[in-house]
């Protein structure tokens, strides 16, 4: 705290700690980094050309997505578990899912760009496409639930309960979609990932996967600071207005 | 304590059921409805030979989107008055309250569902053998009895919270799709639809099948924390 | 060169909206952490 309320500004508003101070730097440059590197110093594909630029941006979002979902999962788990119970875990699972919406998103739109580039066509009903879009929808579902109301715990497990629910539902989908889809056509898009990927451009892709990553970190932290705040706000509004009641009727 | 929930399950069920045989709701708006989006389809596809390819997924489009009003319903009358906190409050096991509504619905939707394939059969025409029936009775069965568990456990939870209307599609629609897709394919099989053999249909059973036990087991589990308030 | 487009664009929808986000989280919080005394704020 005091390292905090010494730097900066006005010291009653800030939600920053000296980690993620240095941690958004960090990121910042990675993203620099990344977008020059990405972007210029890469050589362009033997195959798909220039259009291959996309990968280091729709990649590492991709991945984002899925490892945020992951970490709802988890988190949703650990909420539930008896000895392991705190709202804590309640708003990093929430946290986590609204980002995992963002970039699976984003992801959706930068691929469909991809796409359109290298197979001609914005979208195929290829099982891997098909569940992430699913996967978007389905979180687009929790996150309406989380805003139904109601007390912390009542929202924290029934969002729980909800994101186990689509941990089971999500490879149901996949299957049925990767069966379904066996009737039309082969998938076309796993097919041709690059065997001769080139040392810089492996790098590239790495270095998007560690920036994505550290910029996940430091969402996810303030994003939870935010509902933490929330939480409180929510708290001490209820103690007033019980105080508030207590006094008219006393 | 088991032979008690089941029961209790079969009493809910049987409410259930008096309320909408009383009501008359389901056979005079929601069967209307379904047929009548069948005949919207028709208008909007525009040809005998493309209705005739597609009526499989139609009457199971036709019964997901019923899907929603049933158990909408069916959650309305629970919580108009009060009725599910006050079985919750009397210590009924929610495994009973969500067997029984499940029941309820599936049995709603087994007579929407003949409805359904009575107007594909006239209105598309299509054609059932005997073999396809068999096939096509035990598809409607068991898709019916997933549809009903997952519609019951997601209409538990967008019971009594704002905007259920449009919170329960939300959440129902992306689940069901493994049903949309294994109960179409069975039923384009037991319907010959583009000369597909009737043995085709059988391997989708196997989907319908895991969803429904996945949903009844995993809803009866689930149904408790997501409806506790 | 058509190409062009898509790729600035892909990497723009990226940032942008990734942008976007984290600074509706930080004013959201900034606004949120006023009305909270700084010895309550749990990340402290």
């Amino acid at each position: 705290m005091t390292a905090s309320t010494a730097t900066t500004g006005r010291p009653d508003r800030v939600t920053g700690t000296p980690f993620t101070r240095a941690l958004g730097i960090v990121t910042l440059v990675g993203v620099l980094w990344l977008s020059w590197f990405g972007l210029f110093v890469t050589p362009a594909d033997v195959n798909q050309g220039e259009s291959v630029r996309i990968m280091y941006a729709h990649v590492p979002g991709a991945w984002l997505a899925y490892l945020a979902f992951v970490v709802t999962g988890i988190s949703s788990a650990a909420y539930l578990w008896r000895r392991t119970r705190s709202l804590t875990w309640d708003r990093i699972a929430g946290a986590s899912a609204e980002i995992g919406v963002l970039f699976m998103g984003i992801s959706l739109v930068t691929g469909s760009l991809w796409g359109r580039l290298t197979w001609g066509t914005f979208w195929t009903w290829d099982a891997r496409l098909t569940t992430t879009a699913f996967l978007f929808v389905t979180y687009v579902g929790y996150l309406a639930v989380r805003n139904l109301g109601g007390s912390h715990h009542q929202r924290a497990r029934r969002s729980a309960v909800l994101a186990l629910l689509a941990v089971l539902e999500i490879p149901l989908v996949h299957f049925s979609v990767e069966l379904w889809n066996s009737l039309h056509q082969e998938a076309s898009v796993a097919g041709n990932t690059d065997v001769t990927m080139d040392g810089l451009m492996l790098f590239t892709l790495f270095l998007g996967v560690i920036v994505f990553t550290l910029m996940y970190v430091w969402l996810l932290l303030h994003r939870q600071r935010a509902l933490a705040l929330q939480d409180l706000v929510d708290d001490t509004g209820l103690d007033l207005a019980i105080a508030a009641r207590r006094a008219e009727v006393g | 304590m088991r032979s008690g929930t089941l029961a209790v399950a079969r009493a809910i069920a049987r409410r259930d059921l008096l309320v909408e045989w009383r009501s008359r709701v389901v056979t005079n708006q929601v069967i209307p409805f379904a047929v009548l989006v069948m005949v919207m389809f028709a208008f909007a596809l525009d040809s005998d030979a493309v209705l005739e390819r597609v009526a499989p997924g139609l009457v199971w489009l036709a019964t997901i989107f019923s899907v929603l009003f049933l158990t909408a319903r069916s959650f309305a009358v629970e919580t108009a008055d009060g009725a599910l906190d006050a079985m919750r409050s009397a210590g009924v096991n929610p495994v009973a309250i969500f067997l029984g509504k499940s029941v309820a619905v599936a049995v709603q939707l087994l007579v929407l569902d003949v409805a359904l394939v009575v107007a594909a059969v006239v209105l598309y025409r299509a054609d059932v053998s005997l073999g396809g029936g068999v096939l096509l009775v035990t598809t409607i069965l068991v898709a019916t009895t997933g549809l009903a568990s997952v519609a019951t456990l997601y209409g538990g939870l967008a019971a009594g919270t704002k905007g259920r209307e449009t919170l329960l599609p939300l959440l129902l629609l992306p689940v069901v799709a493994p049903v949309l897709i294994g109960a179409t394919r069975a039923t384009e099989s037991a319907f010959g639809t583009n000369g597909i053999a009737v043995s085709e249909g059988w391997p989708w059973l196997g989907l319908l099948a895991v969803f429904a036990v996945l949903f009844s087991v995993v809803g009866a589990v689930a149904f408790g924390p997501l409806v506790d308030e | 060169m058509d190409d062009l487009g898509f790729i600035v664009g892909s990497y723009a929808v990226t940032l942008v909206a990734v942008g976007l986000f984290a600074w509706s989280v930080v004013r959201r919080s900034r606004r949120l952490a006023e009305q909270v005394p700084p010895e309550d704020r749990p990340w402290t």
